[in-house]
């Protein structure tokens, strides 16, 4: 199939960015999303042109590097990441608008390529558990029920790709912090650190400059790996308890 | 050291000392951690250690190496430490618990591990690392890794590839996410504390070697482009594996050779480049345009079936209407008793066999022969959930491997609960790597190397999931416990920033990117890239012989004029320059897959995952030269004349002794 491409462009991050059109021939329905891309960048450097910068690494919906907005929709209109994205999904002649995540606490590297090193440092607030090496007792000795176990799975399988956040009208990242807030709280071990990890994460969230959550839900909706809206109101009542614990 | 030897490498002093201990094996480990010299809690933050990697084997080593109170310092070349490669391993990972009863021991998974190995790996190293297995599994439940689990609340355990017990846990077909989740966490718990600096977006481009000793290395920061100089008391590769010097593989698009081969070059030796592995269920290649291959996890097989038709007419017709008479599941009949579940490496060469003999499925994809012919071949064989579904219902089908047939579907747009998935191997590991000691330090002193980066433990195949377990016994228990032994003798001489050592290895990096960015020629990175990779998987693929392999040496050589002649990267070094990030990795691929050649070349034996034509039983097995070849093959980079435009590399041998475990030939029947 044939495609025209309207990429932004922006050469760092300080400059000033602006659409580019392309056009892309011979593309194949088989072919992914970025595939489809890296095909567009041997043509560009052909006739010379500097490649479009993107991020990607795993290619397979895991390590969450990779994140577009495809037409307005954060990952394209599957609900899947970006790299699993395949050209099936797209109809031949099409105009695709591709733009990277658009949040102030994600600012522009180059391209489509923006730093989100805003999560990890919501990590080191207090997104884990407090254990040394060699320090944990036998894994049996912590039976945990099934119905606990499988949700905590459910919410630990966020890949911290960001989509929850330039899917959001307000660019908050409480998708993100509830899905680690329930992944630790389920279990047993995460219980000692349950109320401190809950107020420093979100208020090292605020810090970064996300906005506020005001239940819309387009996050949830965008969320490659459906971590489920009701993991905000998890946070909010864990948020509620540390509160009440403080005082 | 000798004469060239068949033109291409000579042979040196062998390897005398591996630092393996003696004694009954299963107090080496123990003996050793004592007689190891212990740093002083106050000394420790005087000592310095560059970790460059974050995958388990980086993320696990830096969160306890900074939680014993070292300063530490993190490299990786991603956004964030939580995306390296590590996460997308899916099936799961090994530990003698013996949770199930079922016979499991420390030995058990020692002696699975060395004969899984083909007998090619040091036995100190494999007990030791069966002996730390089951405290990986503590560590990481204890931090918060939502393992499956049973209804009684449990840890639950599976069977994997190539083993008759229950030894594997999983946390659904996310273990290396999950996993990989934990160690990042523990690792940000040390940076928020201030023990580890992490330098994410980072990539390490040069080791700095000061009076033989590993001190530091080059790194680019890949936003602005400025060339940073770290140094350090003891440095620490922790850089993955190399499987992308085939082009097409199971490894995320940045995975390379770069901080592994400049350390090569600067003196540590590369151990058993050629040990490859190739993964049997992968999903096959869509065409010309394809970037990455996608694997699924090799638990499929515990319930699938695999087959092709028996007959090449019937490869085009829909495989629902091809009768069970008229299909042929190759593996169990051919090895009645480990069926579908036998080792990788057979699966996979099964699986070309039978498409080489015509018999593939999927569409015909155009390819050039060994005999330089162009031919249309199927590249594809079935593996069918059919009477799984049947037998266990679509429901536990579902919950057990629900998301890789999703993948699938996505991947594809084949539904496998309705169409029998199509599967062909892949490159998906490497069991080569730097040469390293018991105590994982390579022949440069000071310069550590863990987890896939090195060489040690699978010899010359290594079973499912026990790349996951080795990543974390190395980092959490090993490292920690042997460079002690090192930096006891620290904290160093300090280093000067214009030290002549550190100002030769800036202009070597300066000097290549400046090289790349001018040389304005007609090739883009990924071009060359393909093209080594194609050679790659030809000749140094699933089946090797000297006359392809002398050919594909040839053809690197003739490759790598042509990248440093006629290569093009746009763009200047100041900004993110991705391609710029390529070329780098390309070069040094091209130099190891020459030296893979090298490798394949003189093992005139089958082991493991390395296949010579020319060394098979009568039934068409691998077949072990254990009077020639029983040793590990340590490789010292030395090339033709200055300009490394031909290797002309040194062979050290390390001898392996079995004093516990026979030598065996592998029999799967
Ligand atoms: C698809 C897939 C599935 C798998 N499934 C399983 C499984 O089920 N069980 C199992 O046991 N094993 C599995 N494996 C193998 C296993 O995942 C890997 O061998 C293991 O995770 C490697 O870990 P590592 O820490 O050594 O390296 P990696 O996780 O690859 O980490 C490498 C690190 O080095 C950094 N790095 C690399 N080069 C540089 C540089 N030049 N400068 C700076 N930083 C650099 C990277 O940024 C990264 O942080 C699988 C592998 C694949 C490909
Ligand atoms: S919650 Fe979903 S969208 Fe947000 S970072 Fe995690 S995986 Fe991505
Ligand atoms: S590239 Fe890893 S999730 Fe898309």
């Amino acid at each position: 199939m044939r495609l025209t491409l309207k990429i932004w462009r922006q050469d760092g991050p300080d400059a000033t960015g602006g659409f580019e059109t392309y056009t892309v021939d011979d593309i194949s329905e088989d072919m992914s999303f970025l595939e489809m891309l890296d095909e567009l960048n041997e043509n560009l450097q052909a006739r010379g042109i500097e490649p479009v910068a993107f991020d990607s690494d795993c290619r397979e919906g895991i390590c969450g590097t990779c994140g577009l907005m495809i037409s307005g929709l954060a990952h394209g209109p599957e609900v899947t990441t970006t790299c699993q994205l395949h050209m099936r999904s797209f109809s031949d002649g099409e105009e695709i608008t591709i733009e990277p995540w658009r949040a102030h606490a994600f600012p522009v590297i180059r391209d489509l390529v923006v730093d989100r090193s805003a999560f990890d440092r919501i990590i080191q607030a207090g997104g884990f558990i407090s254990v040394d090496t060699g320090a944990a007792p036998d894994a049996a000795a912590t039976p945990v029920p099934k119905v606990q176990a499988d949700r905590s799975f459910d919410t630990a399988t966020c890949i911290g790709c960001g989509a929850c956040v330039a899917a959001c009208p307000n660019a908050s990242a409480m998708l993100f912090l509830g899905a680690k807030v329930t992944h630790l709280g389920e279990l047993p071990q995460g219980q000692a650190e349950r109320n401190s990890r809950v107020v420093d994460m979100v208020a090292q969230h605020d810090h970064e400059g996300f906005g506020g959550c005001t239940n819309i839900g387009e996050c949830a909706a965008s969320c490659p790996k459906e971590i489920p809206l009701d993991v905000i109101s998890q946070l909010n009542k864990d948020l509620r308890v540390a509160a009440r614990a403080r005082r | 050291m000798t004469e060239l030897i068949d033109g291409l490498y000579r042979e040196g002093e062998p390897i005398a000392d591996s630092k393996a201990p003696d004694g009954p094996i299963e107090t080496r480990w123990e003996r050793h951690q004592f007689e190891n010299a212990l740093v002083n809690p106050a000394n420790r933050r005087k000592l310095s250690v560059i970790i460059v990697g974050t995958g388990l084997a980086g993320a696990s080593a830096g969160a306890t190496l900074g939680e014993a109170g070292y300063h530490v310092k993190t490299f990786c070349y991603q956004d964030s430490p939580r995306r390296a490669h590590s996460i997308a391993a899916q099936g799961g990972i090994n530990a003698a618990k013996n949770y199930k009863g079922d016979g499991d021991s420390v030995y058990r998974l020692f002696y699975d591990t060395v004969k899984g190995g083909d007998y090619r790996s040091r036995e100190s190293n494999v007990y030791r690392l069966a002996e730390v297995s089951p405290n990986i599994i503590d560590q990481c439940v204890a931090q918060g890794v939502p393992f499956a689990r049973e209804y009684g609340g449990l840890l639950d355990n599976r069977s994997f590839g190539g083993v008759q017990v229950q030894r594997t846990f999983y946390a659904r077909g996310q273990t290396g996410q999950q996993l990989l989740i934990g160690a990042y966490q523990a690792l940000e718990r040390q940076i928020a504390k201030g023990t580890v600096e992490m330098f994410s977006r980072h990539e390490m481009l040069e080791l700095v070697v000061i009076d033989g000793k590993a001190r530091g290395i080059i790194a680019r920061d890949m936003v602005t482009g400025e060339i940073e100089t770290h140094l350090a008391d003891a440095v620490v590769l922790a850089s993955g594996g190399y499987g992308n010097v085939f082009f097409l593989s199971t490894n995320a698009m940045g995975c390379n050779v770069t901080a592994a081969w400049r350390a090569h070059r600067k003196g540590a030796y590369m151990a058993n480049p050629c040990y490859t592995q190739i993964h049997p269920t992968c999903i096959p290649q869509h065409g010309d345009k394809q970037s990455k291959l996608t694997l699924m996890s090799e638990s499929l097989r515990n319930d699938g079936r695999i087959w092709v038709p028996k007959n090449a007419e019937d490869c085009d017709k829909d495989p629902r209407d091809i009768p069970e008479e008229d299909r042929d599941y190759y593996l169990e009949r051919i090895y009645p008793s480990f069926g579908n579940l036998v080792p990788r490496d057979i699966a996979s060469r099964q699986a070309k066999n039978m498409c080489d003999e015509g018999r593939g499925v999927g569409p015909a994809i155009v390819e050039v022969g060994p005999d330089g012919e162009e031919r249309e071949v199927r590249r594809g064989v079935y593996l069918d959930f059919a009477s799984a579904i049947e037998r266990m219902g679509r429901e536990s089908v579902e919950s057990k491997y629900g998301n890789l047939f999703d993948m699938y579907e996505r991947i594809t747009g084949e539904n496998p609960y309705e169409v029998p998935m199509r599967i062909y191997p892949a490159v998906h590991y490497v069991m080569g790597g730097l040469w390293v000691d018991y105590d994982l330090e390579s022949s440069i002193p000071g310069l550590y190397v863990t987890g896939e980066a090195n060489f040690s433990d699978h010899g010359a195949n290594r079973l499912g999931a026990s790349a996951l377990m080795q990543g974390l016994a190395d980092g959490y228990f090993v490292l920690p416990n042997t460079i002690r032994d090192y930096l006891a003798k620290g904290p160093f001489e300090p280093v000067a920033e214009d030290a002549p050592e550190v100002e030769e290895a800036r202009r070597s990096v300066t000097d290549r990117i400046e090289h790349f960015l001018t040389c304005d020629g007609e090739r883009t990175v990924d071009s060359i890239h393909k093209e080594l990779g194609s050679i790659m998987w030809e000749y140094c693929g699933m089946e090797r012989t000297a006359e392809g392999l002398q050919k594909a040496i040839g053809l690197i050589r003739e490759l790598k004029t042509e990248f440093w002649t006629n290569v093009k990267v746009l763009g200047s070094n100041d900004q993110l320059n991705q391609s710029l990030e390529k070329a780098g990795r390309v070069a040094d691929f091209l130099e190891l897959g020459e030296l893979m050649c090298i490798d394949a070349l003189h093992r005139e034996e089958s082991c493991g995952g390395h296949f010579r034509a020319e060394s098979q039983t009568e039934e068409g097995e691998a077949l072990r030269n254990d009077e020639d070849f029983s040793y590990v093959a340590a490789w010292e980079y030395a090339t033709k004349g200055e300009d490394a435009a031909e290797l002309e590399p040194v062979l050290h041998k390390e001898d392996l002794v079995y004093e516990f475990i026979e030598m065996k030939q592998r029999s799967y029947k």
